[in-house]
């Protein structure tokens, strides 16, 4: 595709679109790789509540693996997860380990 | 039929702002222009607009809440002077990059330090590369005009930038004089219903302000925001061509007094210009060919139109209420950008004059003028920027 030229842009650099973020895959930032352990998920959801991009995919209502096409591993959804007796659903583990 | 009034400039200004009945008004106090505001609370208090008010805590806090409500889609002022409008700043650039429409009035004052209440240009001159649209007021009845044109500037479609109308600090903006007021019909129909671009609350139509542009574009985005700026002379003319029609007050770029066949000029922006004018008919009258340049949009700044209506002249005094420290006056810099490619030209010197509101006086305007009679005569420059009216 031509990259636009300063005739063809929007004014004021408006986005005229709706979920235009799920174009650009922001994985890559990630220095900390969430994983999730299904035995200690109690199916509460917080993690896509609370995740602030779009990395918690759901399945027929239900929670399902995480699209790190889009975790920057800020690490809220391993914080924010209540798990099972005491035991957490979601655990940061350092990328490259 | 208009009424003819006895009122400040910051009344005034607030009445044409009480005829539009803007949406949203962000509000934050600071003097000299906190009458203005207050005046302008006192109407929504009143029922006379149905604005919505945000009272704010700082004027970033307005700027940000005004781009706020325009990017949703509404008509949107505020208004401010000196530290308000430099404490502004990073938001003053977010408003013109984003394209938004908001109407501010600049009550100009000096900048801190030292503390200084009082009329000088300073503030609105610091905000010159903001990418706002600057229109400059004489008087009480300019501000006027200029506030209800200024909507028809900014929101015009090919344009949608942010415009700030200035007037000078307590000379304008507390003094009382006698102007007129359009009937509020005749405004309202003159400004017309706002028209939205990108209203963010249209939620069937989702859209993002705002958005991170790096290396791939940015430079394209600015490229696009200079052409908007060489389209605003045309849309300033036009909308001042209608106001004529309405109010029989003529507007242009600048206004030029007794400047035709004169050999020594004045370019100086907004109150002193009045004072200026006298002294140029005594000059006159002793049959010396004065004239003075007024400059009325400051930003985009109308270069070859200025370069025309001084061309002729043999010595020009650009006089600046500001002054960049270190280099020339804000003005005179325009204003010898614009004559530098003329291959024949006046003679340019800067003058300094009337900061934290020291008084301009005729007597000052005398001085200068005899001066430039001395230059056009012998051709010869004592001093390229000097402050005037200061003691040794």
């Amino acid at each position: 595709m031509k990259p636009k030229g300063w005739k063809d842009l929007t004014p004021g650099a408006v986005v005229l679109e709706g979920g235009s973020a799920c174009n650009f895959k922001t994985g890559s930032w990630r220095a900390f790789r969430p994983v999730w352990i299904e035995e200690n998920c109690i199916q509460c959801m917080w993690c896509w509540l609370y995740c602030p991009d779009m990395a918690i995919k759901v399945k027929d209502g239900k929670r399902a693996e995480f699209n790190y096409d889009f975790c920057k591993g800020c690490g809220i959804c391993a914080l924010e997860c209540p798990g099972k007796k005491g035991k957490k659903a979601i655990e940061m583990i350092e990328e490259g380990k | 039929m208009a009424k003819v009034v006895a009122v400040t400039g910051n009344e005034a200004v607030a009445n044409a702002l009480r005829q539009v009945n803007p949406d949203v008004c962000g509000i934050y106090p600071i003097t000299p222009q906190t009458d203005m505001m207050q005046r302008y609370a006192s109407f929504i208090s009143n029922g006379k607009v149905d604005t919505e008010a945000i009272l704010v805590e700082s004027e970033h806090s307005s700027m940000s809440a005004c781009i706020g409500a325009s990017a949703a889609g509404g008509r949107v002022v505020t208004a401010t002077s000196s530290q308000g409008l430099a404490l502004m700043w990073e938001m003053l650039h977010i408003a013109s990059g984003d394209r938004l429409p908001i109407i501010m009035p600049v009550v100009n004052r000096a900048l801190s330090a030292p503390l200084n209440i009082h009329g000088d240009h300073s503030d609105a001159m610091g905000a010159r590369d903001t990418g706002w649209i600057q229109i400059w007021s004489e008087n009480a009845q300019e501000a006027y005009d200029n506030t209800v044109q200024s909507f028809r500037v900014g929101e015009h479609m090919d344009i949608r930038l942010p415009v700030m109308v200035c007037l000078d600090g307590f000379i304008i903006s507390h003094s009382i004089e006698r102007m007129e007021y359009l009937e509020d019909a005749e405004v309202k129909k003159f400004v017309g219903e706002f028209k939205n671009l990108f209203p963010l609350l249209d939620l069937d139509k989702p859209k993002s302000y705002g958005p991170l542009i790096l290396t791939d574009l940015y430079h394209e985005y600015k490229r696009a925001q200079h052409e908007v700026m060489t389209k605003v002379k045309d849309v300033v003319l036009d909308v001042a061509k209608d106001f004529e029609k309405l109010s029989g007050r003529k507007y242009g770029l600048f206004e030029t007094y007794r400047l035709e066949d004169a050999e020594i000029a004045l370019v100086i922006l907004n109150s002193a210009a009045g004072t200026s004018k006298d002294v140029v008919d005594e000059f006159r009258n002793k049959g010396i060919k004065a004239g003075l340049l007024k400059p009325r949009l400051f930003r985009p700044f109308p270069y070859e139109e200025v370069a025309e209506a001084l061309g002729n002249t043999k010595a020009v005094c650009v006089m600046d209420r500001a002054d960049s420290f270190g280099g020339y006056g804000p003005l005179f810099m325009e204003v010898s950008s614009a004559l530098y490619h003329l291959k024949e030209r006046p003679l340019l010197i800067n003058k300094i004059y009337g900061l934290g509101g020291r008084d301009y006086m005729p007597s000052h305007a005398e001085l200068v003028l005899n001066e430039l009679a001395e230059i056009a005569k012998s051709g010869k420059i004592r001093t390229y920027k000097e402050y005037i009216g200061v003691r040794e």
